[in-house]
């Protein structure tokens, strides 16, 4: 059976690390700043005692005064999984690192949220649209998005 | 002697039959080798998950059985098990049993599709494909007795089923599953060590065991790689911890041990389906009372389930309306093809088609 890492748990864990990384947390995800979201990554896929090594799923929401970048993240040996959420709150300078570093598998799934939600991924190999054609303009994801 | 070649740009789909829907390669060919690959995608996009933002929980179904249209029924579940994870809904144990009967049998004839068409890729024109299309005929017929549809079956729902199994799908299921088992040896016994489909798949595209994982692959995909992963084994949903199955796996991860993989998954899924006919209530409610209009309470899921094609997530955030506030799908089709590069580079184009067709995607998934 998957154990659901507690938010409390990671909180403790990153704050342990990098003291001022974690915002805020919740029963389920643990917020953190965008500023020391690589390092938290390396951090928790590198490190032998957590080893994340499987990006389960990534998406992102739109909540009007800020955009919520949600990591799913899986240890495949320790069968475990945690959330962890980045947020942008400036809507016009969408901006995060990527991931791709750490997971190969967030190649598609951040290009689906550049084009979806027009959120930058720095660093990104090949950021461009993947599901809408390239002169497409808007991000029909985003809440204010009207046809 | 070496010769000079000089480097061109091929086009592979979006229209091509051999790309299982309409999807792009642009090649980047040395000769007859690839040197560089782009998947092109996006031709099939429906906007399923803006679409489900103005849609009731329960109008979603019909979404959920447009994505991967080839195991609709596995969709289904998978959707119905997360709202039902965010509304606290429970369902009748005879609808649970029913519920497994169904995403196995849907799992064959997935598996049957992805082992015929990669027969068809290799070149054994038509043949092999038509014996599995034969078997796959038999299973749609028992959907089709239950929800009235072939394809598109929208037949599970939040709290249960639909209705319940007419009074000849019991025996009509066991004869498919009495049956089958002999099917599958004619599989084994025409293909298993059919001298052309080994010398075309064996040692061909391999994904690593680091790369697999590194890639997020899932379903036979990420098994193929030897890794003992099956979301029904690790993360138990549904009613699956009562049964008994393998987790088969393979050890090159190459074209071959992905179709021999899912020859093996069919025979263990066959496996849940006698079990749960055997231990399934003979009569009882198959669906709770649910409110026509379900409005979860404030929060957010995310709930996965394997699927033919690996794990099928949704993540759904409610903000106590009848529509989810965001719905978004995590699907195995997409997330397979990551490494789609990685393993075709460096091999010929008649092997590019085959690796392209042992991962086993289906563009309503991928393009969403």
């Amino acid at each position: 059976m998957t154990v659901i890492l507690p938010a409390q748990d990671i909180a403790n864990l990153i704050t342990a690390q990098f003291p001022q990384a974690v915002i805020e947390f919740d029963n389920q995800a643990v917020v953190i700043k965008s500023e020391f979201l690589l390092k938290v990554a390396d951090f928790l896929k590198n490190n032998q005692a957590l080893s994340f090594n499987y990006l389960t799923d990534l998406t992102a929401v739109d909540y009007y005064d800020y955009f919520e970048v949600v990591y799913h993240l899986s240890s495949l040996e320790q069968n475990k999984i945690l959330t962890l959420k980045v947020r942008c709150c400036d809507r016009n300078n969408l901006q995060l690192p990527s991931v791709t570093h750490f997971w190969k598998g967030a190649d598609f799934m951040e290009r689906e949220i550049f084009d979806l939600l027009g959120i930058s991924f720095l660093g990104h190999p090949n950021l461009k649209r993947i599901l809408l054609w390239e002169d497409f303009s808007g991000h029909p994801l985003r809440k204010y998005y009207l046809q | 002697m070496s010769l000079n070649t000089e480097q061109f740009i091929l086009n592979i789909g979006p229209s091509h039959p051999s790309t299982h829907g309409v999807f792009r390669m642009k090649a980047t060919m040395d000769g007859e080798v690839i040197v560089e690959l782009e998947p092109v995608f996006g031709y099939l996009h429906r906007g399923i998950e803006k679409l489900a933002e103005q849609r009731t929980y329960t109008g979603i179904i019909p979404l959920t059985d447009r994505l991967d249209y080839l195991s609709a029924m596995s969709n289904n579940l998978a959707h119905c098990i997360a709202v039902e994870k965010l509304a606290g809904i429970q369902v009748p144990e005879r609808a649970e049993y029913l519920r497994v009967i169904l995403a196995e049998l849907q799992r064959i004839a997935s598996h049957l599709i992805a082992a015929g068409a990669l027969l068809n890729d290799c070149g054994a024109f038509m043949t092999p494909i038509l014996y599995m299309l034969r078997e796959r005929e038999k299973i749609l017929d028992l959907f089709e007795m239950v929800s009235g549809q072939r394809l598109t079956y929208s037949y599970i729902r939040p709290g249960g089923l639909a209705q319940d199994v007419p009074a000849e799908f019991l025996p009509a299921l066991q004869k498919v599953v009495t049956d089958l088992p002999h099917f599958f040896d004619e599989y084994d016994q025409l293909l298993k060590e059919n001298e052309i489909l080994l010398a075309r798949s064996k040692g061909v595209g391999i994904l690593t065991r680091e790369m697999a994982i590194n890639t997020s692959a899932s379903g036979p995909v990420l098994r193929a790689s030897g890794i003992k992963w099956d979301i029904r084994k690790a993360d138990p949903y549904s009613i699956y911890d009562r049964f008994q199955f393998e987790v088969p796996t393979g050890k090159a991860g190459d074209c071959y041990d992905r179709y021999w993989v899912r020859m093996l998954e069919m025979r263990q899924s066959l496996r849940i389906v006698e079990q749960a006919i055997q231990q399934m209530p003979a009569a009882g409610d198959i669906q709770t009372k649910v409110p026509a209009l379900i409005r979860p309470p404030v929060g957010e899921i995310y709930s996965r389930t394997e699927v033919p094609k690996g794990e099928l997530g949704f993540y759904i955030v409610s903000d106590n309306s009848i529509a989810p506030y965001r719905y978004h799908i995590r699907g195995p089709s997409l997330l397979n093809l990551t490494a789609l590069r990685d393993m075709i580079v460096g091999w010929k184009i008649a092997d590019a088609i085959l690796i392209f067709g042992s991962i086993d995607i289906c563009m309503g998934e991928v393009d969403r």
